[in-house]
């Protein structure tokens, strides 16, 4: 099978389980939204997120500001908005930075083998013989909270998933005749890793990371919220949420929402994975 | 391989791991920038007086030598003492994990109960409205931020209806139990004040369904799934054959042959529920180990940072080796090796 006709066969199976589940589609409806959400939002916030109105505290959500002000009196939906930019951002960097490192380790195991596997795999066991929540508040505290650091502590905790499932279809590829072909016709370690073993690992460490996605954000949003994550006035809605908690319940408003687009955004991915699952299931495939 | 080699075996791993979690912390906290000094004194400390707190602290040797020091202190049953209380680790660890393990466990009765449930009625009536419910709910329980949940039900039951306490184990006016176990549904029940047990039940609710929200869910999910499994095998058929009546189908037949995966996932959750008991406990008020390491790693107190998250990764994985133990009481063809 070439390269290009299994990535079409992803892509083309993921649409298949995506179009036969309402549900999935759904979320993939929540998280286009999500995404033109933080393309826009420049053009659709009503208001600068971070310009505060002294007079304006604590505001009932009006035409003028449709879900109210903070208590600082910036609009909580144009910070909403600039919101979705951030958990974006957050989820694509530590999907980016833990699915590399975490595939690369994984591979380089399954086809190594020996004591650096051993080695490694006992290292996952360790990382993953852990709450994921508490080893990220434990990095993010050494490291000093900030956006960039939540983002290096939460793929501190997630590449060992990539890694175990990297590792796994590399174990499988190893045996498998067209490695032992490119082999036979001289080609070097590393050819043989990165053009025949690296490809073919790849279309289930993707849904891997549709299924991963979801539980980033929370993380995010949840150091956030407990002050380890993004700082203030940063538009995170962990800290939103953490800021509107003092005003409950009189201005309600001002951690309500936030907290509603990351429910939404989580939600969103998770039917969405829900579809995609399937896809890792050779028992459903074969249906 | 016996059982007891088994059990060995995995308890010296424990310990491995255990050993590796508080490696990993002490260099992660001691190798990287943020000064718990500074964090301490404010930023505008004299020099003198940041100095003479670093060697206190034992901050200014090398790491490796701060490693070395600590390991042995934690040979002899010394997690050290922590920077923001004073006190001993090991003594704050006593103090407050109690309060955890009692939420935690209230919590892992509610998701197991609630789970199974939702998950057998679901399988029973697939593909009707009792099935789509309860999927709905279970995807919005594994969605849910604990956060948010957790401030939607302190605003509702606390602010608006006012059923339910808002914070806390007891009202500020009652002096709790004398303490035996540290968890005060025992020791009110030994202390033979009802009164006190009902008040202290009232407090649990909010934060305890609040915690049990994802396990609901995430049991829920793989209870249906197995059911489903289960429900197709012949034998179910032969017991349907015999004439069985429906419920001794699925409660005796399927049900316990189900029950393999769902084991595992209450296991998973039984840890998961530490990890949202850092946030509910925050919230609530709630006097135990997730709401210190919480102030712990806010404030950099090192040794409380390691000490707190060496008891979670303990907890943890013996949570792990008792569902394992578990797998051979319920299905024998489960071989340890």
């Amino acid at each position: 099978m070439t390269r290009r006709a299994h990535s079409t066969s992803v892509a083309r199976d993921t649409w298949r389980a995506v179009k036969g589940n309402p549900l999935s589609l759904v979320g993939l409806g929540i998280i286009l939204a999500l995404a033109l959400t933080a393309i826009l939002a420049p053009y659709v916030a009503p208001h600068d997120p971070y310009e505060t109105n002294p007079l304006a505290k604590l505001g009932r959500p009006t035409s003028i500001h449709p879900l109210g002000t903070d208590q600082i009196g910036r609009d909580v939906l144009s910070r909403l908005l600039y919101g979705a930019r951030i958990s974006i951002r957050i989820a694509v960097q530590v999907a980016v930075i833990s699915g590399t490192v975490g595939t690369l380790i994984g591979v380089l195991c399954g086809f190594i083998g020996g004591k650096v596997d051993s080695l490694l795999m006992r290292i996952t066991d360790i990382f993953m013989s852990f709450p994921q929540l508490i080893l990220a508040m434990a990095f993010a505290a050494a490291l000093g909270p900030s956006l960039q650091n939540v983002v290096l502590a939460v793929s501190m905790t997630e590449w060992t998933y990539f890694a175990r499932l990297a590792r796994s279809s590399a174990l499988a590829l190893r045996g498998q005749a067209h490695v032992d072909a490119a082999r036979a016709m001289g080609a070097s370690k590393t050819r043989i890793l990165l053009c025949h073993v690296l490809p073919l690992t790849l279309s289930p460490l993707i849904v891997q990371l549709s299924l991963e996605m979801g539980g980033i954000i929370r993380t995010a949003a949840s150091l956030g919220f407990l002050g380890l994550g993004a700082q203030p006035p940063t538009p995170e809605w962990g800290v939103m949420v953490t800021a509107g908690r003092n005003y409950l319940p009189a201005s309600w408003w001002v951690s309500t929402f936030p907290g509603l687009a990351i429910f939404l955004t989580v939600l969103g991915f998770n039917l969405l994975g829900d579809g995609v699952r399937d896809i890792l299931d050779p028992r459903l495939r074969r249906k | 391989m016996s059982m007891v080699t088994y059990i060995v075996r995995r308890l010296l791993w424990l310990l491995f791991v255990v050993f590796g979690v508080m490696t990993l912390v002490f260099f992660i906290s001691r190798v990287i920038p943020a000064d718990p000094v500074a964090a301490m004194l404010g930023g505008h400390a004299p020099a003198d007086l940041v100095e003479e707190m670093r060697a206190k602290w034992g901050l200014d040797k090398p790491v490796i030598e701060q490693y070395l020091a600590y390991v042995w202190q934690l040979l002899h049953g010394d997690f050290g003492v922590s920077m923001a209380s004073g006190r001993h680790v090991l003594q704050d660890l006593v103090e407050y994990f109690p309060a955890t393990l009692e939420l935690a466990t209230v919590g892992a009765l509610i998701s197991v109960v609630g789970g199974i449930v939702l998950g057998v009625v679901s399988a029973v009536r697939r593909g009707k409205l009792a099935d789509h419910v309860a999927r709905v709910a279970a995807l919005t329980g594994i969605s849910m931020p604990v956060f948010w949940l957790a401030l939607l039900m302190m605003l509702l039951f606390y602010f608006i209806l006012g059923w339910l306490p808002g914070g806390g184990r007891l009202p500020y006016y009652m002096d709790p139990p004398t303490r035996i176990t540290g968890m005060i549904l025992i020791d009110s029940l030994i202390a033979r004040r009802l009164d006190m047990f009902t008040i202290a039940l009232k407090h649990f609710v909010m934060p305890a369904l609040t915690l049990s929200f994802f396990g609901v869910a995430a049991i829920s999910r793989v209870t249906r799934a197995s059911m489903l499994d289960v429900l197709g095998e012949d034998y179910v058929r032969t017991a349907r054959s015999k004439g069985l009546v429906e419920n001794r189908v699925v409660l005796r037949h399927a049900l316990k042959n189900a029950m393999l995966p769902v084991v595992t996932i209450a296991g998973i959750v039984y840890g998961r529920l530490l990890e949202g008991g850092v946030i509910v406990e925050t919230i609530f008020a709630w006097p135990g180990l997730g709401r210190y390491a919480t102030n712990a790693f806010l404030a950099l107190d090192f040794p409380a940072v390691v000490g707190s998250t060496m008891v979670i990764a303990l907890f943890y994985s013996l949570m792990n080796l008792v569902v394992d133990i578990l797998y051979a009481f319920l299905d024998p063809r489960v071989r340890y090796d």
